[in-house]
């Protein structure tokens, strides 16, 4: 029994060490309170901006190109 | 190129590989960390860049055998987005490696290769200014461009694998595909390039228009 213990806290105390390994780290913080959000937010809002941006030049160009 | 719908979707695309970008799953990395996502942005650039430079060696192609002036234009303003996507490309890819690498320029033969390519095209755009001619300005420039394409090609896609680099995918290095691109990454960087593949077509649309009402003016 002892050493079916002793085995056991041996096995998890890999399975500890596994998993440190393969912690590697990576932005749970900005995930778990929810502020990446406020960044892709920000991103896409640019983004967004531009796109419509090109949008209207597009539309403007065309405009000039029937006129000329 | 006047119709809207695949500006409309690379507009859609970039948007959505820009939000999952930022919030999909990506594979956990020692030293890479959370940057891995930088591929959905650094690599659509030189993807983007090398379309504009291959539609501007076709047009090149065409001008030689028609003689046609359009076709100059189209190979010129494709050459001027292209070189800014490549800007793009080797100063985000700079921060990248700052930051995984240890030194903005650690003197890595792609990053030294890339320079040497975008410095290829700088020359043609210097070249055109250089003559005043029109039509020997196009002939001799379209050229150039030919003869400049498959130096670039290879100063990127050859030589670098032939090297040690620490690029993925080159000397010996196992590319993302093999390990570490699962598919979750695949999902959002195929449509990543096209997006921004669409959006430099787009740009290059709107440059060679506006080119073309200028001379149009000026004749």
């Amino acid at each position: 029994m002892k050493k079916f213990i002793i085995a056991l806290i041996l096995v998890l105390n890999t399975v500890q060490l596994f998993a440190r390994e393969t912690g590697v780290e990576m932005a749970e913080v900005m995930r778990s309170n929810g502020k990446i959000y406020v960044v892709v937010a920000c991103v896409v809002i640019i983004l967004l901006g531009l796109l419509v941006y090109l949008f209207s030049l597009d539309k403007r160009l065309k405009k000039i190109e029937k006129k000329s | 190129m006047y119709k809207n719908w695949w500006k409309i979707l690379g507009a859609v695309l970039v948007v959505y590989s820009t939000v999952c970008g930022f919030l999909a799953g990506v594979p956990s990395l020692a030293i890479l960390n959370e940057s891995i996502r930088n591929l959905y942005f650094h690599v659509p650039m030189w993807f983007g860049m090398i379309v504009l430079f291959s539609i501007s060696v076709y047009y090149s192609v065409k001008y030689l055998s028609t003689n046609d002036p359009d076709h100059d234009l189209k190979a010129v303003e494709s050459i001027n987005i292209g070189v800014v996507y490549g800007i793009l490309g080797i100063v985000t890819g700079s921060i990248w490696a700052k930051y995984t690498w240890g030194q903005a320029w650690s003197f890595d033969v792609k990053q030294n290769f890339a320079a040497i390519a975008l410095l290829l095209y700088f020359a043609y755009l210097v070249l055109r200014n250089a003559i005043d001619e029109e039509q020997k300005r196009a002939k001799i420039s379209a050229i150039y461009n030919i003869f400049a394409f498959p130096i670039m090609v290879v100063l990127l896609f050859v030589l670098p694998r032939m090297a040690d680099s620490l690029h993925p995918g080159n000397g010996g290095n196992p590319g993302f595909n093999s390990y570490d691109l699962d598919s979750r990454m695949r999902a959002v960087f195929y449509p990543a390039c096209l997006g921004w593949i669409l959006i430099g077509c787009w740009i290059y649309n709107l440059r060679y228009r506006i080119r073309k009402i200028e001379n149009k003016q000026n004749s």
